[in-house]
């Protein structure tokens, strides 16, 4: 078979921009190559890749879904009062990312029994949830308390595993999972189908709203996992968790050579580009660029990466 | 009339990375007549328009305007020195008005860069009026009928004093009525000394309106001829490089027993719409654009619902509520528009093959078993003989009458024992007709139900059994054998629709 460089050149955009990105940084910093830093930035780059990993399947059909913040929050804060009030870990980390799923399916059905636009169902989605947290916490941390449960909980955060972070492990597994299931499985061949073309995926017997819904689950599901590392990490939950992250996970999802449109890209860009965004974050901190020239430079760099993208 | 051409393209040759779309190619275009631009998908036609219209730049060769050299910057530059094309698809902005179509980048505007409505709509009607067209200025194109949008677009290319107006398939999606309106109107612009380049696939219109025609064949000239030394024979020949012996190559095979019947499908496009087929059987529908051909089909895949009516297939009644059910009783439809609902064009041949079937791919943890899927593909390709590199190559670079093979490979990987075809050679060129109306003939004689479903009155006729005639949403009769004309299927066409005036 013939390998056509200007293809493979355009599927590994993102994991070069990523190496280019990693040689830049470690011969400006010294710090960043080694193996304390790296795992680190993992760790760091962890919440938002595991939610962009979710939003992946969601942008693939050509929605959008801005209610993970918010789902995350939430999610977290339930979690937090239920290891406070003596719910052991199993049954909170069930019941959590059960919500999780929950709240994205009732999303999608909204979506697509609702006909609403995924913009607006997940906007609003991020309203009430944002609000139904700061009623939920009285706008207040919620701590997860101090008996065994809550030391047990914190491994999600906190713990390691044969010296590798925990956040960092459950990351792995998702995108591990998420390439299985988009690459080599039924459904994941749909989500790309309907991304491609929705009309003729139904007409091709494809149960189009049932996979929608599927992919808003599978959102709300990472994103209620992202929300049980964050409340496990910090001990406790934040009313305000979550905000703005959606777009770090847009973001991601869009460094890594997705279209917005639906049906083209790949999970392992996702990876990258959630990366990318980590690295950026942890080098700038190195290099002591303050908090509000961080945003900025954020900004430029995923301008820069997008329009080398537009141009072939 | 024929004088020196007002157009010369002379010795083009073109090369794409791998292919050599256009070799020698000339091209003659004379003021006040139509040439009919003529050859299979593939043959270069696109490829030669798109040099001429500013698209792609040519290797080599030469192209002569008036005089002049010719050489477009791009599309902008070629239509300001006069010469339009007019889509296939329209490229027009549905939520805008009729004259800012027109007028659209170069709207008359008064010292504070407003808009002069009143100038430009007057404008506007002046270009109407001469293609005799009562459509309003201020009409938004998104209530225009195809037809009607079409004209919106000649009157742009008049607005721009185009000299050379290209027209790619311009009949397509009309009404017989609206094609009538489109000959006069190119018989007022030949007039007019206009010159007209006209690209179709249905040669009968060749002979409606075109004075010569060009023939070109796997991206090389073969001849140019006045229309008056050709006829649709002789033009196949020339396309194809073979005379073609049968161009309806119907076999009479042994029909079953009854498979399915559909009594009384009513709803709100659709009235009491009844009939049955056997096996190996093929049953036409025919009728005008709007009759409701293609809602019988949607009605029965459950992509319609139905207000009333029953199916049943092989004696037990079915309930269909959506594609996939239909696709689980075996029934398939292969739909009239393969780009917009037939065809996922950026996913590969397989993934398109597979999409209806994809349960019989699965293995083990619902993994899809490529090798299967590979292999089933090339079946697949194998029989409807597509012109690929392979399975794995995406849709989107396949020619129209391959991308149509595809599409029916896809309604026939679920094994169906009902198969609904509507407009199955539409875009496809004379070849590939063939060779999809051979597949016919096996299906059949392997005893699979068909409706086929067709504008083109030759193709229902040579292809069907029986042929239902749809009028008004309702079966005004249905013809077979030596009563199946063009006549008397015009006139079943129009029955209801007299009664209703």
């Amino acid at each position: 078979m013939k390998i056509d460089i200007k293809d493979v050149l355009k599927r590994f955009r993102p994991l070069l921009g990523l190496i280019i990105l990693s040689v830049i940084v470690s011969l400006i910093s010294p710090d960043f190559l080694t193996v304390g830093n790296i795992l680190n930035v993992m760790r760091q780059t962890s919440i938002n890749a595991v939610i962009a990993a979710g939003m992946t399947f969601v942008i693939l059909t050509g929605g959008i879904d801005l209610s993970v913040g918010s789902i995350l929050a939430l999610c977290g804060a339930i979690a937090a009062t239920m290891i406070s009030t003596g719910f052991g870990v199993a049954a909170t980390v069930f019941a959590t990312l059960a919500l999780g799923i929950l709240l994205g399916v009732l999303a999608g059905i909204a979506i697509t029994k609702g006909k609403i636009q995924p913009f607006i169902a997940t906007l609003v989605a991020m309203t009430l949830l944002r609000g139904a947290t700061l009623v939920h916490t009285d706008g207040k941390p919620i701590s997860t308390g101090y008996d065994a449960a809550a030391d047990a909980f914190a491994w999600f955060g906190t713990g390691y595993v044969f010296g590798i972070p925990v956040p960092v492990i459950l990351m792995i597994l998702v995108f591990i999972i998420s390439h299985y299931i988009l690459k080599h499985t039924r459904f994941g061949r749909y989500v790309y189908a309907i991304g491609g073309n929705e009309e003729a995926s139904r007409l091709s017997g494809v149960r189009v709203d049932r996979i929608k819904i599927a992919v808003y689950g599978i959102c709300g599901l990472v994103s209620a996992l992202a929300g049980i590392i964050l409340t496990s990490r910090l001990s406790s939950a934040q009313p305000t968790a979550g905000a703005g992250y959606e777009l770090d996970a847009i973001a991601a999802v869009v460094l890594g050579g997705t279209s917005l449109a639906g049906g083209v890209g790949t999970i392992f860009g996702t990876f990258t580009g959630a990366l990318i965004i980590g690295i950026l974050n942890n080098a700038l901190n190195l290099l002591n660029v303050s908090s509000y020239y961080q945003m900025i430079a954020k900004g430029a760099v995923i301008l820069i990466a997008v329009l080398m993208d537009r141009k072939k | 009339m024929s004088g020196s051409p007002v157009l010369q393209m002379k010795n083009i040759c073109k090369s794409f990375p791998g292919v050599k779309a256009l070799n020698d190619v000339s091209l003659n275009i004379y003021a006040g007549e139509a040439m009919a631009l003529l050859g299979e998908n593939g043959a270069g036609k696109s490829t030669l328009m798109k040099i001429l219209s500013g698209v792609y730049t040519k290797d080599s060769g030469e192209m002569i305007f008036k005089g002049k050299t010719h050489s477009p910057k791009d599309p902008k530059d070629a239509m300001n020195k006069g010469i339009a094309i007019i889509h296939q698809e329209l490229n027009l902005i549905p939520e805008l008005t009729v004259a800012e179509n027109i007028f659209i980048g170069r709207e008359p505007v008064n010292i504070l860069r407003k808009v002069k409505y009143s100038e430009m709509n007057a404008e506007a009607k002046k270009y109407l009026e001469q293609l005799g067209e009562k459509t309003l200025p201020t009409a938004k194109v998104s209530s225009l009928s195809v037809g009607q949008a079409q004209m919106v677009e000649i009157a742009k290319a008049l607005s721009m004093n185009a000299e050379v107006i290209i027209m790619d398939e311009p009949t397509d999606a009309l009404t017989d009525v609206e094609t009538e309106n489109l000959y006069k109107v190119i018989r007022n612009l030949k007039a007019e000394g206009k010159a007209l380049i006209y690209i179709s696939h249905k040669l009968s219109e060749v002979f409606d309106v075109c004075d010569r025609a060009t023939i070109l064949r796997d991206g090389t000239f073969v001849d140019e001829k006045p229309v008056s030394e050709l006829d649709e024979e002789k033009i196949i020949q020339l396309m194809v490089g073979r005379p073609i012996s049968d161009r309806y190559p119907r076999c009479h095979c042994e029909v079953g027993d009854i498979v399915f019947t559909a009594e009384g499908l009513t709803n709100s496009r659709i009235t009491d719409v009844s009939f049955s087929i056997r096996s190996g059987e093929v049953v036409g529908i025919a009728g005008l654009m709007g009759s409701g051909r293609s809602e019988v089909a949607k009605s029965i895949f459950g992509e319609m619902h139905l207000k009333k009516g029953k199916i049943t297939l092989m004696g037990k009644e079915l309930r269909i509520n959506h594609p996939s059910e239909a696709i689980k009783n075996g029934i398939s439809y292969v739909s009239e528009d393969r780009k917009q609902l037939g065809l996922i064009i950026g996913m590969t041949i397989k993934e398109n093959i597979t999409l209806p079937a994809l349960k019989k791919f699965q293995t083990a943890l619902s993994k899809i078993s490529f090798g299967k899927e590979e292999e089933v593909s090339k079946e697949y390709i194998d029989m409807m003989s597509i012109k690929t590199t392979g399975p794995s190559q995406r849709v989107v670079d396949l020619s129209g009458g391959n991308q149509q093979k595809v599409a029916i490979a896809k309604g026939l990987v679920t094994a169906p024992k009902v198969l609904i075809l509507d407009e199955p050679t539409r875009g496809v060129d004379v070849g590939a007709k063939k060779e999809i109306y051979e597949q016919i003939n096996i299906l059949k004689s392997k005893g699979m139900s068909i409706i086929l479903i067709s504008s083109e009155m030759p193709e229902v006729i040579g292809m069907s059994d029986r042929i239902l005639v749809m009028s008004a949403g309702r079966i005004a009769g249905e013809v077979s054998g030596a009563d199946a004309t063009q006549e008397n299927i015009m006139k079943l066409a129009i029955s209801n629709i007299k009664n209703a005036v």
